[in-house]
Formats: structure tokens, C-alpha cells, sequence
């Protein structure tokens, strides 16, 4: 390739994502088999174990999905597919808390985290909203009583004009699409950042004149 | 050190120590833990399915309270009728001071509970010569004229303690064959079908028949029973004995306190679901943007958590 034919290349869009993401997410980064000596502690587990149930939440919905709204409650089957899809939910949220109030006491957005912190917030209130609509779709005595009270909400502020929590047919398409596709892009991002960006380093890592220790020196395990 | 300084530090590659760290493997091992985990939960407890109410079943278990119900619907008086925005303009709905943002958005979901929930259903049962009679007699009145035999109906029946059987004569019109047409309809289930369907071969909106649901009192009483109401944590409540959306704990928490709780007497009270959405909104916003909030952003420094979460590290630095 000439030199000019490269240097035109290098202006396509294309040629840019790539140079970015080699230079900001290399595959070592993205795969590491080192973690900084300070990744130490039981906190670092709940980020990997809330994806984990997230896992068994898509799979176990897919399948409620593919046997339709209703099913769980003719068969002993769908029931406990239905129980899976419950406690996944439950455990995804006690690890997603415990892993948001960790990266709080850790003021994980330091050195320049500030997206990996919003995009885990953004995370947590897609999934908020993706667990209600899952609540306004399981088609019994709690679903009913929960679009009942939820409409006064949304209606007071004027989104009930769109958001419509009693309309089963719009809750359904929101719960198994549009905010799964929002949550799981969310996820993916916030997951990207945290490769690219690294584990935030502990406070007080770089005071005391520490910092030159730190990172400089690297010392091999 | 400088606030700039320190944060090109805290963002730089880590040159530090390092340990092995296997994250495929540490993936895999949550995987199968977390699976085992919620198929072990999933087997012993299973799930919440309390059986949803139909009208069948409020007519049956609560024939008075139906009754009663179709008459407030008849007479304008229902919650719903009054509503406002987004049914119908009714009221002017609940407020943020000034701004009215439900009527703002408009009524974008019509609902005439008299000829949704009672009339037109009434129009697919009208096979007794009463019921036809009644219906034929109640259109060819005006609405003035309708209304009327509906609200004397609707004061009678009060005075006699919802029994119809002792309501004392008075001009009801067809009101008190209308209301018994509809029991008679729900008991025999036709109701639930025809008040989902509106005319349509397909329909999955149910925005109509909840309304009508909670106009009575069978349906507040069923979530009564169940802890599922707003004044007792109902929001993050589940029926039987499992855990619910916790996750709505703040949400839920606001209903609770003062002056959100004080009634509908009260400016705030009276538009605390308003209110509470504004302030949960806020408060969303604020989680998102905590790092940028003075104050929240330094309690991690100022709190040493963070000594425990990495006391290895700082023990071996002597930190």
C-alpha cells in the first residue's frame, strides 16, 4: 500500500474505531491473566457473580418467552422455569447492590471512571425498570394489583399518557425487548470500561509519596 | 498532590505488584455456582402465583360489592369516572404546584366507564326481555335524565346498606335491572370476555377491566389481605411469603412519612404520587451523577470502608 493510499485510510471511520480500540482495549486488557496485587478482597466477586445470574435470567426468559406469558401457570414445567426466572432475579439484585455499594466505598469513579460509574447507575435503573415490567407481566393477582397502583404514578407526571402500565401487550414487548436490548448494551459498555480502564487503585494508593513505589516498580508474583 | 495529578496516576496503567488472575475461569466458577444456587432456591421454594381476580369471581365472592360498584359506574361517581387525564377530563388530576402534568399530556386513553364497563357489555347479554327493555330504555333517555335515575339509585341503595332488596321505590329508571343484568353477566363469565375484547378479535390492553377492578371494594381487599398496599411497603411486597421488589424500598419509603402520607387534605398529600416520582427521579439522576455531587463524592475518604475492602494491600505497603 502506498503511503498516500495509507495515509487516506487512516481518515475512514473505520480505520479510526480500529486504531482506538486497539490502542484503549488491546485483547490484554480485554482477557488479562494479571490483576493488579490490591484485587484482593471478596467485594470483586459480586460484579462477575451479578452477571452470572443476569445469565440465568436471559436464559430462563427465553424460554418463558418461546412457551408465552401465560404457560407457567398450567404446568409444573413452566412453574419452575418461572422459579428460576424469580431467583435469578433475586440474587441478581443482592449482588448488583452489594457490588454498586462496594464501588462506592472504593469511589470507583477515580482516575478518569467517571463513565464506568454511570454506566453501572444507568445499569442499575434499566434494571429496575426491566424487574417491574417483568412484575407487570406475570398475568396473576400480583400483576393486577401492581398495574393498579403503578398507574397513579406514572399518571401523575403525565408519562402514563405513553407508559401504560395496564396495557399487557406493551408491558410484554417492553419487558422481552426494548429494555433487555437497553440493559444488555448498557452491560456491555459498562463491562468494556471496566476492562479498558482497569481496577481502580486503592485510595491512598498514591499519597504519602507511595506513588512512585506503586507504579513504578513492577514486582512479579 | 494535585487533584489532575492524582488522577493521571489513578488512571494510568497499574506498574505496580500484581497477582494471577484467571478471568475466564473466575467467569465459568460463578456461572455454575450461581446456577446450581438458583436451581437449588427454584426447587425448595418455587415461586409466587396467586391466581389473578376475574369478574367472574368478584361477582360471585362479592355480589353486593359488584352490584354496587356497577352502580357508581352508572352514576359518574366511580374512581375511575372522576379520574381525570389520561381517561377522561373528569378532574384536573394531581399537581406539582403549578404544573398539572397529567392533563398536560391529555387523555390519551378514553374511558366512558358508563357505556365501557356497563352499557356496551350489557349490548352482548341483552337476550332477557328486562335487560333489553332496560337497555332500550336508558338510550332512548337523555344524559341529564340518566344521570338522575343513577344518582337517586346510587343514594337509595346507600340508605338501605347496599341491600337492593330494601331499597324503597323512587325513580331509578332501568339502573336497578342494568346492575343486576351486569352480576348476572360477570357470574356467568361472559363479562371478563367481553370487556377485554371491546368489539376486537384481538386485544391484549387491559387498561378497561383494571380500572373497573378497582373501582370496587372486593379488589382492595384481596391486596389488603396480601400486605400489598401502598401504606404498608405494599410496593415492594409479594404475595405469600416471598420476597418481593426490594428494590422499590425507597420508592416505598416515602408513602410511609409525613407529609407524603398526610391524605388527600393536605397539598402534598394529595399529590404524593407526583411528588414521590419527582423526587425518585432526582434521586436516579443523583446515583448516575454521585461522583460530580460535593460532599457524597469524599464520604468514601472520609469513612474508611475502604481500609477493610483492601486492608491486604495496605498492610503489606504499610499504608
Amino acid at each position: 500500500m502506498s503511503n498516500d493510499l495509507h495515509d487516506k485510510n487512516r481518515e475512514l471511520w473505520t480505520a479510526r474505531l480500529r486504531k482506538s480500540w486497539q490502542k484503549n482495549l488491546p485483547i490484554e486488557k480485554l482477557l488479562p491473566d494479571v490483576q493488579p496485587a490490591y484485587v484482593a478482597s471478596w467485594i470483586y466477586t459480586f460484579g462477575v457473580a451479578t452477571l452470572a445470574s443476569l445469565g440465568v435470567i436471559i436464559f430462563s426468559g427465553l424460554i418463558l418467552a418461546f412457551e408465552g406469558p401465560s404457560w407457567y401457570h398450567l404446568s409444573r414445567a413452566g412453574h419452575f422455569v418461572n422459579s428460576l426466572h424469580f431467583w435469578s432475579v433475586q440474587l441478581f439484585f443482592i449482588f448488583m447492590v452489594i457490588h454498586l455499594w462496594g464501588k462506592f466505598w472504593m469511589a470507583a469513579w477515580r482516575g478518569k471512571r467517571l463513565m464506568t460509574w454511570m454506566t453501572g447507575g444507568v445499569a442499575f435503573v434499566a434494571s429496575v425498570a426491566t424487574a417491574f415490567t417483568g412484575y407487570l407481566v406475570q398475568t396473576n393477582f400480583d400483576s393486577q394489583w401492581i398495574s393498579f397502583e403503578a398507574k397513579d404514578g406514572f399518571n401523575s407526571v403525565g408519562i402514563g399518557a405513553w407508559f401504560t402500565v395496564t396495557n399487557l401487550g406493551q408491558q410484554l414487548l417492553l419487558h422481552v425487548a426494548f429494555l433487555p436490548m437497553i440493559l444488555g448494551l448498557i452491560t456491555v459498555i459498562h463491562v468494556l470500561l471496566v476492562r479498558a480502564k482497569g481496577v481502580v487503585p486503592p485510595i491512598d494508593a498514591f499519597d504519602r509519596g507511595s506513588a512512585t513505589t506503586n507504579n513504578s516498580e513492577r514486582r512479579n508474583p | 498532590m494535585r487533584r489532575q495529578e492524582l488522577a493521571e496516576l489513578e488512571s494510568a496503567p497499574w506498574t505496580g505488584r500484581t497477582r494471577r488472575y484467571d478471568l475466564v475461569k473466575e467467569g465459568v466458577v460463578a456461572c455454575l455456582v450461581i446456577t446450581v444456587a438458583v436451581v437449588a432456591l427454584a426447587t425448595f421454594f418455587g415461586s409466587p402465583d396467586d391466581a389473578q381476580i376475574t369478574f367472574k369471581k368478584w361477582a360471585i365472592s362479592a355480589p353486593s360489592d359488584f352490584y354496587t360498584t356497577t352502580v357508581h359506574e352508572l352514576a359518574g361517581t366511580s374512581e375511575s369516572a372522576g379520574y381525570g387525564a389520561p381517561y377522561n377530563t373528569a378532574s384536573v388530576g394531581v399537581n406539582l404546584g403549578p404544573l398539572y402534568l397529567a392533563r398536560l399530556a391529555g387523555v390519551t386513553h378514553p374511558v366512558d366507564t358508563v357505556n365501557d364497563f356497563v352499557i356496551r357489555p350489557l349490548s352482548a347479554f341483552n337476550d332477557t326481555p328486562k335487560i333489553a327493555a332496560g337497555l332500550a330504555l336508558w338510550r332512548s333517555a337523555d344524559s341529564k335524565t340518566q344521570i338522575d335515575w343513577a344518582s337517586n339509585y346510587e343514594t337509595a341503595l346507600a340508605k338501605a346498606d347496599q341491600d337492593p332488596t330494601k331499597v324503597s321505590t323512587g325513580s331509578y329508571g332501568p339502573v336497578p335491572e342494568l346492575a343486576s343484568g351486569l352480576v348476572a353477566m360477570a357470574k356467568s363469565g361472559l363479562l371478563d370476555g367481553v370487556l377485554l375484547s371491546q368489539g376486537n378479535y384481538f386485544q391484549n390492553d387491559n387498561t378497561k377491566q383494571t380500572l373497573f377492578l378497582g373501582d370496587g371494594k372486593y379488589f382492595n381487599d384481596q391486596s389488603t389481605a396480601a400486605h400489598l398496599q401502598g401504606d404498608t411497603w405494599g410496593m415492594m411486597n409479594e404475595t405469600g411469603r416471598y420476597p418481593g421488589q426490594a428494590w422499590l424500598w425507597l420508592y416505598s419509603f416515602w408513602y410511609q412519612i409525613s407529609p407524603f402520607n398526610n391524605g388527600d387534605n393536605h397539598p402534598i398529600g394529595a399529590n404524593a404520587d407526583a411528588y414521590i416520582m419527582v423526587i425518585m427521579g432526582l434521586l436516579s439522576l443523583g446515583l448516575v451523577l454521585m461522583p460530580l455531587i460535593p460532599g457524597v463524592r469524599s464520604l468514601p475518604r472520609k469513612i474508611p470502608i475502604h481500609r477493610l475492602i483492601w486492608r491486604h494491600y495496605y498492610q503489606e505497603e504499610n499504608l
